[in-house]
């Protein structure tokens, strides 16, 4: 396969230069060029009328269970996924076993992921094995490949700590990822609302996501350092995050499909596939996620793809691992905002492209000439069912599956090589 | 048996799953089953022949041996399996179980566990009828139907009552069952109990969150009181027990708020001294005992109901 392209009569959509029109894009020897520029002959043609063509979509936020508990995802597996959902480029989170506390395991990471389908971005720990005691060694992580650190599905629940993270990353301009949760009053399965109160099950209020969202907020306000709050899910907490965006504060925050498709009511048959960590919420909170995505208020759209084999999720809702897969069907879920008229295409891309790479610091998510091309073609107006057969991840913990999307990427290409495509070559 | 209604239901999960015939079908079931017991020779042929498992994952001396006794009259085999789920900390242990036991072709399972959810789980995994005995905070069916039938008993209907529940709402599967259940019959329930035992969203099951004790009790037809365990001791969700006795527990001051007639009922074990004073235990009005012989006959009905398909 050639590395050299035209791409034609595509709607070309590339938030960092401003652009949503139909046209041409050229890609030579696996960088974008301009069009018309001298194009090698073995170049190949996509005819790509009647679809998308972006930046290739980065998720800021993934857990490819490697190395430690490969039968749920490896990296290989987790990159195949990645492509085949529209992703380029994936960051994984450091809760493996061991954890991705120190340059061995991001070296190791790093070495993986030379064989997968996608650019994969490993995430190293805040804390020596994310213990919330000790900093991890963030200089050498940097170098071996980190590209943010997070102590993701733990808080860092001192608040020294995670200060201290915050100033000592900043040296070498790390982001800092936030799971944000007060883990006194996180001890619950799911939301605290009426379906809680109905299965009699334990209830995690709003205020366990919103005061810790809060204190990091406090912190970067004081240092005047940067802070990325994950996986946002309650109303609450994007009322301090659009207040403190109004005040200056450098804080960024990304939501998951899950987080703006579905409620606490998902839960309601005891539905393991509908157990995440912060969990499902009500119809308000689902509401003021769209909102806070159409206005600015969150930056990202993350999957937060967590696999889990049915060892962990066919059993009783209270022992069920927490989350879900979704590298195949976060661009889908995210159609649908775009078909329900709350986020335009451009804004869209601008959430799963241009802007987690440009929180992570990655050179990624834009079109401009000279880029890696990392290229998503999208065909945002064919429904689908989604089903076991869109999957590529080695887990099925999706509550998604059955469901009519109303789109999905078509061809993903990474340095101008195919890593995916569906019926378009 | 009397009516003419059909009953629908191959698994007794919740009390959310009945309509109001359905009960009142039940109720009317466990009537006739009712005078077995009080016969020399207490045993009827009805589920000769079928198999009737008692698997309890959380410890129970009444309900087990109720629902054990409710078999026996009816002439089913029971088995009883007592397992610790301590011992288990992967859910694959319930259904591999489960589907052991499906192996050998039981006909009603009888599940106590303590995760919320634990029999709608197993009910996928079986072929036998599954009742609910007990799941986490949930729901406890069979006590919630023992309980209306000895309202009815008492009080010769189930519509237009005030019911009052005190107590430890958040961790109670009877609380739940109950609201669903008298609701569902036409009565108004009342709860109370100190805050930080009352959930929130208590509303939406159709509950009346009370202000105080008075306000739950004025003019109660019921008064139940539940079980306070001294573990919310630890979690920390009471100061002490002796407080709770003297704000929330049930004596003869505050049962005069309640109707002249009130009944008094509870789940038991009674905590006697915390959550009741024994004088209100051992009054007239305590039902509580004909709670106990009630839970046989309706779990002869629901054993009946699910067992002879």
């Amino acid at each position: 396969m050639p590395n050299s392209w035209i791409i034609t009569n595509g709607r070309i959509i590339d938030p960092a230069g401003g652009r949503d029109e139909q046209g041409d894009l050229y890609i030579i020897d696996g960088r974008v060029a301009a069009v018309g520029a001298a194009i090698p002959p073995d170049a190949g043609r996509i005819e790509a009328e009647g679809c998308w063509v972006t930046p290739g979509l980065i998720d800021m936020h993934t857990h490819l269970r490697e190395p430690g508990e490969e039968y749920k995802e490896d990296i290989l597996s987790g990159a195949r996924a990645a492509a085949a959902g529209g992703f380029t480029g994936i960051a994984c989170m450091p809760n493996t076993t061991p954890v991705n506390d120190c340059a061995a395991v991001t070296n190791f990471i790093v070495d993986r992921a030379r064989q997968a389908a996608v650019r994969v971005y490993p995430i190293g720990a805040i804390s020596r094995g994310s213990k919330g005691e000790l900093l991890a060694d963030f200089g050498e992580l940097k170098e071996a490949g980190a590209v943010a650190v997070s102590d993701d599905g733990k808080p860092v629940v001192n608040s020294q700590l995670m200060r201290r993270a915050l100033e000592y990353a900043s040296d070498f301009g790390l982001p800092v990822i936030s799971h944000c949760e007060d883990i006194y009053l996180g001890q619950g399965v799911m939301h605290e609302g009426p379906v809680a109160t109905r299965l009699g099950l334990r209830g995690i209020s709003t205020a366990a996501e919103a005061v810790m969202v809060y204190r990091d907020i406090a912190l970067a306000e004081w240092t005047g350092l940067a802070v990325h709050i994950a996986h946002v899910s309650t109303a609450q907490s994007l009322a301090l995050i659009r207040a403190a965006k109004e005040r200056g504060v450098q804080v960024t925050a990304e939501t998951a499909p899950h987080y703006f498709t579905l409620t606490e009511e998902a839960a309601a048959g005891y539905d393991t596939n509908a157990k995440m960590n912060p969990p499902l919420r009500s119809e308000a909170d689902r509401e003021a996620i769209r909102e806070a995505l159409a206005d600015g208020t969150l930056d990202a759209i993350a999957t937060d793809h967590a696999p889990h084999s049915c060892l962990e999720k066919d059993c009783e809702f209270e022992l069920a691992a927490n989350g879900i897969i979704g590298l195949e069907s976060a661009l889908p879920l995210s159609l649908n905002l775009v078909a329900w008229g709350i986020l335009s295409p451009m804004r869209l891309i601008e959430l799963m492209a241009l802007n987690p790479a440009k929180i992570l610091g990655l050179p990624a998510g834009t079109l401009q000439s000279g880029a890696p091309a990392d290229i998503t073609i999208i065909k945002a107006g064919q429904p689908f069912t989604f089903s076991e057969a869109d999957i590529c991840s080695k887990s099925r913990n999706t509550p998604f599956l059955g469901r009519q999307l109303p789109g999905r990427a078509v061809l993903t290409m990474v340095g101008g090589e195919v890593r995916f495509q569906k019926g378009l070559l | 048996m009397q009516t003419e209604h059909i009953f629908p239901h191959h698994h007794i999960l919740g009390m959310e799953q009945f309509s109001r015939q359905d009960i009142a079908h039940i109720l009317a079931t466990a009537e006739s089953f009712r005078e077995i017991s009080s016969r020399s020779i207490k045993k009827v042929p009805v589920l000769r022949g079928r198999t009737v498992v008692n698997l309890f994952f959380e410890p129970s001396t009444r309900t087990r041996l109720s629902f054990e006794v409710a078999a026996k009259r009816m002439s089913a085999d029971t088995f009883n399996i007592s397992a610790s789920t301590s011992s288990t900390t992967k859910g694959e242990t319930l259904i591999d179980t489960a589907r052991n036991i499906s192996a050998m072709h039981p006909d009603v399972i009888v599940l106590r566990h303590s995760s919320s959810g634990a029999p709608q789980l197993l009910s996928r995994h079986v072929q036998a009828a599954v009742i609910n005995a007990g799941d986490g905070a949930h729901q406890h069916p069979s006590q919630s139907l023992l309980d209306l039938m000895t309202v009815q008993e008492h009080k010769g209907r189930l519509d237009g009552l005030k019911v009052a529940i005190i107590g430890d709402i958040t961790h109670s599967r009877v609380a739940r069952s109950n609201i669903q259940g008298f609701t569902t019959m036409g009565s108004a329930v009342h709860v109370f109990g100190p805050s930080t035992l009352l959930p929130l969203h208590i509303e939406s099951l159709g509950a009346i969150r009370a202000r105080s004790l008075h306000d739950a009790l004025e003019g109660a037809d019921v008064v139940m009181a539940l079980r306070i365990q001294r573990e919310r001791l630890h979690d920390p969700l009471l100061p002490s027990l002796r407080e709770y006795a003297q704000r929330f527990g049930l004596s003869r001051d505050p049962m005069a708020w309640a109707k002249e007639d009130a009944i008094i009922m509870h789940p038991g074990p009674v905590n006697r001294g915390v959550e009741m004073n024994p004088e209100i235990a051992d009054s007239p009005r305590s039902v509580i005992l004909d709670q106990v012989s009630n839970g046989v006959a309706v779990r002869m009905a629901l054993l009946y109901l699910v067992g002879n398909a």
